[in-house]
């Protein structure tokens, strides 16, 4: 089937749709961080799937892995700084994490 | 024709897994339980994406590069659960 291609894109971009609802209605930061690393991942499996309609060259595959290490990196990020910025009282064991 | 039968059978696959993910992130009642669901969907659905697209692909270099990006995927975000689920504790 030629058009699968445009059926399976439609289908995951509807995945990020529902995604997109958790990093708005997310109770807590946690969920909004969780949920933006899921629509980075789907957006890698959108790229990934275009890779056989457009093969001039592989600029396609490179876009798809900056994209896959840019949001554990940001995540990582995020947590550093809430983590310093926090007050760790609630430790269990009393040391800085 | 088998080729293109196991590709679009392997995508059907992934994006169900993908919207099992997102599904679940919606309807868990807790950060840890979406946690599970996050990682369901990343680790098993962008591999049943990234095989179908690894079998599609014109070159070698082109499958070893998806292949990479799957298993950089599948670190990255095993370890960035492990940071959310410490960095937001159970207050039960």
């Amino acid at each position: 089937m030629p058009d699968f291609t445009m059926i399976a894109a439609v289908g995951l971009v509807l995945t990020m749709g529902i995604g997109m609802i958790r990093v708005i209605a997310g109770p807590t930061p946690g969920d909004r961080l969780m949920s933006l690393l899921l629509v980075s991942t789907t957006g890698v499996a959108l790229l990934l799937v275009f890779n056989d309609r457009l093969r001039e060259g592989p600029g396609l595959l490179d876009a798809a892995l900056a994209l896959a290490v840019l949001g554990p990196v940001t995540t990582v990020a995020f947590l550093v700084v809430a983590a310093r910025r926090r007050p760790d009282s609630d430790a269990e064991d009393g040391r800085d994490h | 024709m088998i080729t293109d039968a196991i590709v679009v059978a392997l995508f059907v696959v992934g994006i169900g897994f993908f919207t099992a993910g997102s599904v679940g992130l919606l309807r868990f009642p807790d950060l840890h339980s979406r946690l599970h669901a996050l990682t369901k969907a990343d680790n098993v659905g962008l591999g049943c994406i990234a095989l179908g697209a690894t079998i599609q692909a014109a070159e070698l270099s082109a499958g070893l590069k998806i292949l990479l990006i799957w298993i950089i995927v599948l670190a990255g975000s095993s370890l960035v659960s492990f940071l959310i689920a410490r960095h937001f504790p159970r207050r039960t």
